[in-house]
């Protein structure tokens, strides 16, 4: 199998995709003759033409319902942000145009929204946004944040053939953080589905995207110190695995979330309310909750180490709910 | 004349007081954004960098015509618009470096500032996200009954916007005192202007909305203020917002991170050769404005200046980590 980059995983997926799919097309700001910001849609256009491969006028919000338009007459389009944060600009289109669309019709809406996501990359209040929150809070989307270069293919895969419209946070800080085997050819990871990245005994950890190679990383440590964690990676927050979350927590009694996102009203609440609710009996300690601070993201290096869960700070809540 | 940042009421002749003033500024900017080209390749600036080279004469032309009770809602490739309207080099140095000192204290980067004390609405990366805010700061004037005039910047990309759309066709609606510079540098990041826009020339567009509208060569500093002194005395008599669209060329990338190879060559020597600030000197030289002593003396002041603002910010503290959740809500400080 080859080794591929997260960012390549997904541009693999995407060529996969087109390839197989004629209705299968890609629009968004500066992807055709630049190949996009990331580079993620490089040489496209010289493959597929400028039909399939749009650069669309600076609109977040006509990108996003074109999308919307496409899908309803039967197409599969990939509509790719420049940096999710701006999808703040097609509000509409997304919670109300989109989300309630097979609820109010019956009808599919197979789109999907690529959406750039996270800080570590210096890029501040406007460029490094979490914002899936706002998104898994709305019913219709689905939401997927893989951590993984296999699972940024096969979820993307999975997204491209979904009736719904699903939005795909690919977090920027990974797209070349790390190679990894990636299969070759079409492969699904399915939506709604969580991983279990390490078995464990004693603690459940709960993350996903950049945050989960951080929990990686303290797990590691923890188990040098003889703490048996647990750790799975979400993978989608709508819908969210909620029978992998329960059975964890149930088999281990802790729990601990750790998200990039803002803490309060994160996706690591709705986890711990659902924990709270349906696993009390087998609960050791309280279920815990490792977030960034509830401010914007900040430009500065130096505050965003300090906003963002550090590895020695998810090490530390490790610690201290094992101790529970 | 660093010192100096006063600009005449819009309606003076210019002297030849002003003129050095328009060169020392569009030098300015250079001169900081050169400075910090410098120290972004030195990875001494943290993300993103973008400078307004070429877009000199737009950003000094335009807020030149402002009055001292103006505002100003900026954009980023118009850095002597935040200096003009009073924010010092040391603190756009220390704004650049994430210090303490800058603007938003290292909570936010590059141009993303400004300071609403001194009527500069600071701008976010979501583009022409600033047009119908300039609306309602200009909207609040009239309710006040003050004749105070608001300037805002944008690139002929952040017009395919919805917030461009809606914030323009609500200053025409109510005719608010708004003058609307497009700065047309061709590109948008890579797009160029047939895939922003069917218009054959943005300025048609002011046609739809029932508002003024003049384009200009915006490498002509005196050109450029010209419609924008036109434009701003337009607005204080009552008639609305004009849209005045300053053609240019971004000769750079779209940011330092950008090679721009997608940009044809040609295209950009045919405007490396119409270099804003060295068409001005030419102009003052030949007029006999800029002597070669007047001249040293500029280039001595702004070396100076960049120096000192430079030393300034970098003797600026880095924020405090603990102070990272500080600063989410108002305390009681109002506006
Ligand atoms: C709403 C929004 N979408 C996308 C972006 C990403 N982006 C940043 S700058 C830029 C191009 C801006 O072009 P233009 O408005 O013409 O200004 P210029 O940079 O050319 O001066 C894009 C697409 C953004 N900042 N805001």
């Amino acid at each position: 199998m080859p080794e591929l980059t997260y960012l390549e995983a997904i541009r693999d997926g995407l060529l996969e995709a087109m390839h197989r799919d004629p209705r299968v097309f890609v629009i968004g700001e500066d992807i055709a003759t630049y190949g996009g910001a990331f580079g993620i849609t490089r040489g496209f256009l010289e493959e597929f033409g400028p039909e399939r491969v749009i650069d669309a006028p600076l609109a977040e919000a006509a990108n996003v319902g074109a999308g919307i338009g496409a899908a309803v007459m039967g197409m599969r389009p990939v509509v790719e942000l420049q940096f999710a944060d701006f999808i703040s600009d097609a509000f509409t289109q997304v919670v109300n145009m989109a989300a309630k669309f097979h609820w109010r019709t019956g009808c599919a809406l197979p789109l999907v929204l690529r959406m750039p996501y996270g800080g570590d990359v210096k890029g501040g209040p406007f460029h490094s946004g979490c914002m899936e929150a706002w998104f898994a809070h709305t019913p219709g989307l689905k939401v997927v944040a893989p951590a993984f270069p296999e699972d940024a293919k096969g979820l993307l895969l999975a997204a491209i053939r979904d009736p719904n419209p699903v939005l795909f946070f690919e977090h920027k800080h990974l797209y070349r953080y790390q190679r990894a085997e990636v299969p070759a050819g079409e492969y699904l990871t399915p939506i709604g589905r969580a991983r279990i990245v390490r078995e464990g005994g004693t603690l459940s950890l709960f993350s996903y995207g950049w945050m989960l190679h951080k929990c990686l990383a303290a797990v590691e440590t923890a188990a040098g110190e003889g703490i048996s964690a647990e750790l799975i990676d979400l993978r989608s927050l709508a819908p969210l695995d909620r029978a992998a979350i329960l059975t964890s927590a149930r088999k281990t009694g802790k729990a601990l979330v750790v998200h990039e996102a803002n803490r309060t009203g994160g996706v690591g609440a709705e986890i711990a309310a659902l924990i709270a609710e349906e696993a009390f009996d087998s609960l050791d300690g309280p279920v815990m909750r490792l977030a960034s601070e509830d401010t914007p993201v900040p430009h500065s290096p130096v505050l965003e180490a300090a906003f963002q869960p550090t590895i020695a700070e998810i090490v530390e809540a490790i610690r201290s709910l094992a101790a529970y | 004349m660093g010192a100096t940042r006063t600009t005449p009421a819009a309606g003076e002749i210019l002297s030849p007081h002003d003129l050095l003033q328009m060169l020392y500024y569009m030098r300015l900017q250079r001169a900081v954004e050169d400075r910090a080209v410098k120290l972004y390749y030195q990875g001494r600036i943290p993300g993103a960098y973008f400078t307004g080279w070429g877009h000199e004469a737009i950003a000094v032309g335009a807020t030149y015509a402002l009055g001292p009770q103006d505002l100003v809602a900026p954009m980023h490739r118009d850095l002597a618009a935040y200096i003009m309207r009073g924010i010092s080099v040391r603190r756009v140095f220390a704004q650049f470096l994430d210090r303490e000192g800058g603007l938003t204290r290292g909570r936010d980067g590059n141009i993303h500032m400004g300071d609403p004390r001194l009527g500069i609405f600071p701008f976010i990366s979501h583009m022409a996200a600033s047009v119908p805010v300039a609306a309602g700061m200009a909207l609040a004037c009239r309710q006040r009954g003050e004749a105070r005039v608001v300037l805002t910047f944008f690139g002929d990309g952040a017009t395919s916007t919805g917030a461009w759309h809606e914030g323009v066709n609500f200053a025409a609606v109510f005719r608010l005192p708004v003058v609307l510079v497009l700065e047309n540098n061709q590109y948008a990041y890579s797009t160029p202007l047939d895939h922003q826009t069917a218009c054959r020339a943005f300025v048609d567009k002011a046609v739809g909305y029932g508002i003024a509208g003049v384009a200009v060569d915006g490498n002509d500093v005196l050109a450029v203020y010209e419609a924008a002194r036109g434009a701003v005395a337009h607005a204080r008599e009552g008639h609305g917002p004009t849209l005045i669209e300053c053609r240019t060329m971004r000769v750079r990338g779209h940011s330092e991170a950008d090679k721009f190879s997608y940009v044809p060559k040609a295209l950009l020597d045919e405007w490396a050769a119409r270099d804003p600030i060295a068409l001005f000197e030419r102009r003052l030289q030949s007029e006999g404005h800029l002597t070669p002593d007047a001249d040293r003396a500029m280039q001595e002041g702004i070396a100076a200046e960049i120096e000192e603002g430079l030393a300034w910010a970098e003797a600026s503290p880095e924020p405090a980590p603990e102070s990272v959740t500080e600063g989410v809500f108002a305390e009681d400080e109002g506006t």
